[in-house]
């Protein structure tokens, strides 16, 4: 594919808002794990909460949006001047040639849940529930095109856990075939019980923090992100150290709905796919952001997946010990991480790991250190088999 | 961008397949809406024919007759899957669990919940390894699914297909949320002229706010403008009567999708230069 730079990037996780906290927070090896006190709900895990969205609720003409998704999302624009880059790509290109490209899993379920329990006697939803704009998969993609004054293309991606590393894919072909000049991609996945108890009936819940990749890792800690990225043609305007996506690979398991294939066999062809799209060998990335859920299944099934096709020789980490898993959003949060990396020259840890599992053969990382990384390559899989890996890289 | 049709699947109410539905699309037969036909589909495993969710069984019935027709192979097809939300049977049994005080969910329940259950489904019961993608675009996904297809189809060189399908929310969900009837439809789309293709669509979107094309009778109006799915409807009548014409479909508030169909001429279709 042709190279695409990533003009500009945002996140907001429980590391904190912006870049700033976020690269502080990879330094200091700080997770944003916490028990989880979310809507007091009687779980006996931990969770990556984003402080104080309950406080700042979306007013005026973006009333209608407001639930916890929009919020999260609304408040990641909001980061490091991302709404002005995107108004000057606005005026460079035109609204209508922007194209909005999201991933989400729940998006605004959270606010149908409330509903149910606020009922009627007869069974009705409250008045004023707003199904299209909070709860709907493509809410979160009407809310930030409409956030951003974009009238191009748009889409909600929703394949599970790997939705918001799709959807880079997504714009890199609309770009490509001359249907946007310039592409928002990321998305937001939030806390709900939706997820929480649903993680936890399939017993794939950590007691404490999750530990990806140790040998004692008991599984998930569920998190909340929002990241966005603005994408177009690299230009003049784009210096060394601009990042780029250099390439993607997406592939199916054709397994399990919620387990992955034991040899990782999706997971290979998705990542060989990025790599090969990219132009690239094994040899050639610095970092591997690993999806590493800390599940016993899906860290063996990964491990098997890298250390086939990477030997032991390049670092890799998971940020879920950071950000724990944030769903449809971990994919974003691994490119942001990625990006930064190669920016910061800054080899992420792997807090709450502490004896790797001795089975593994690929080269996790369990303390930070400086690097110079110019190519990373980011995992994301979800349920029903979906694989998508990226390939980011310096300009320079 | 243009885009050949190889292949169509069909599943609506008084639509029991493309097949069936043909003359009835193109306004040479009586339509006679009922329910939806959901077959058990021979895919999937005996044990999960009855209880899949309503969404996969849709979507496999479509998706495998146009690949049938097309002459295609699934597991190595990338196919999109496009709706305006996930099973909704399934997503009110979790909200009710969730309301009621012992908050229990399925494990089964939870994996079926997900958007793309339909696109998981698929590819164990086809064996697709390639990509499947799930999008969403509220009443223009399916307008979202061919813009989407077509990328994919222009980038990798090769057919793709996209299954798009809505299925009832049930009360009290249907308040809030009404769609007319369960509906599933397939294309089988190649970016080359081939035996099978027997369309070409020519792609443009057009920005502002636009008319969509009507449906063929009222009682398809209807059901186009209450299924998001069934905002195909114009294309389909387009595809089943075999002519030469434009279409304008739903996409978002600002913005539609114009098609313009072409049937393939006698002779075939000639060569790309």
């Amino acid at each position: 594919m042709t190279a695409l730079a990533l003009s500009d990037f945002s996140l907001v996780t429980c590391l904190g808002a912006g870049r700033d906290q976020t690269i502080a927070a990879l330094r200091e090896g700080r997770s944003g794990l916490a028990p989880c006190t979310f809507e007091a709900l009687p779980l006996d895990a931990y969770a990556g909460e984003v402080a104080g969205l309950e406080t700042q609720p979306l007013t005026n003409e973006w009333a209608g949006f407001d639930c916890r998704n929009n919020r999260l999302a609304a408040l990641a624009l909001r980061q490091d001047g991302f709404m002005d880059n995107v108004a000057a790509a606005r005026a460079r290109y035109g609204a209508a040639r922007i194209g909005v490209f999201v991933g989400t899993s729940t998006s605004g379920i959270l606010q149908t849940e409330a509903a149910y329990r606020r009922r009627d006697p007869a069974g009705n939803l409250p008045p004023g529930f707003d199904y299209a704009h909070t709860h709907n998969t493509y809410a979160l993609g009407h809310f930030v095109r409409d956030y951003l004054g974009l009238k191009g293309p748009a889409f909600a991606v929703s394949t599970a856990c790997a939705a918001t590393s799709k959807v880079f894919a997504s714009a890199a072909r609309m770009i490509a075939a001359g249907l946007c000049d310039a592409a928002i991609v990321g998305g937001a996945d939030t806390l709900c019980a939706t997820t929480l108890f649903g993680f936890h009936a399939l017993g794939v819940m950590a007691e404490g923090p999750c530990r990806p990749f140790d040998a004692a890792r008991n599984g998930i800690s569920i998190g909340e992100a929002a990241g966005f990225m603005l994408l177009e043609r690299p230009g003049a305007a784009h210096g060394a150290d601009t990042v780029l996506l250099l390439g993607t690979g997406e592939s199916s398991d054709a397994y399990h709905m919620s387990s992955p294939h034991p040899e990782g066999l999706g997971a290979r062809r998705a990542m060989a796919l990025a790599l090969a799209q990219a132009g690239l060998e094994p040899a050639d990335i610095d970092y591997i952001n690993l999806h590493g859920t800390a599940t016993l299944a899906g860290d063996a099934a990964e491990d098997r997946a890298v250390s086939t096709l990477f030997g032991s020789d390049v670092p890799c980490n998971s940020s879920k010990g950071f950000t724990g898993h944030t769903l449809g959003a971990s994919g974003v949060v691994g490119a942001v991480f990625g990006a930064l990396a190669i920016q910061h020259g800054f080899l992420p840890g792997s807090p709450h790991t502490n004896r790797l599992d001795p089975g593994f053969g690929s080269g996790y990382v369990l303390t930070g250190r400086n690097a110079r990384i110019n190519r990373v390559l980011i995992n994301a899989f979800g349920f029903g088999g979906v694989n998508c890996s990226l390939v980011l890289g310096r300009a320079a | 961008m243009r885009i050949y049709v190889e292949g169509v699947g069909l599943c609506g109410p008084g639509l029991a397949d493309w097949v069936q539905a043909r003359p009835v699309l193109a306004g040479r037969a009586e339509h006679v809406p009922g329910p939806t036909a959901l077959p058990p589909s021979p895919l999937l495993p005996a044990n999960e024919r009855r209880r899949a969710p309503k969404i996969v069984k849709i979507a496999l019935a479509a998706g495998a007759e146009a690949f049938a027709a097309a002459g295609r192979d699934p597991a190595h097809t990338a196919t999109i899957f496009a709706s305006s939300g996930g099973d909704g049977d399934t997503i009110h049994d979790i909200l009710s669990s969730l309301a009621s005080p012992q908050r229990e969910l399925s494990p089964t329940k939870f994996h079926n919940s997900v958007h793309n259950a339909a696109a998981g489904y698929w590819s164990i019961a086809t064996g697709a390894t390639s990509a499947l993608t799930s999008l969403c675009a509220h009443d223009g996904s399916f307008a979202a699914g061919v813009l989407e297809a077509s990328m994919q189809a222009a980038a990798l060189g090769q057919a793709v297909a996209l299954i798009a399908y809505d299925v009832p929310y049930p009360a009290p969900l249907s308040a809030v949320r009404p769609i007319g009837a369960a509906f599933g439809v397939a294309l089988v789309l190649s970016p080359l002229p081939s035996a099978a293709g027997f369309a070409r669509l020519g792609l443009t979107l057009l920005p502002g706010s636009h008319t969509p094309s009507f449906a063929a009778s009222p009682a398809l109006e209807q059901l186009r403008q209450t299924t998001p799915a069934a905002r195909c409807l114009p294309l389909l009548a387009a595809l089943a009567d075999d002519v030469a014409t434009v279409v304008t479909l739903d996409y978002l508030e600002d913005m539609a999708l114009m098609l313009d169909i072409t049937p393939r001429p006698a002779e075939g279709w000639q060569a790309p230069a």
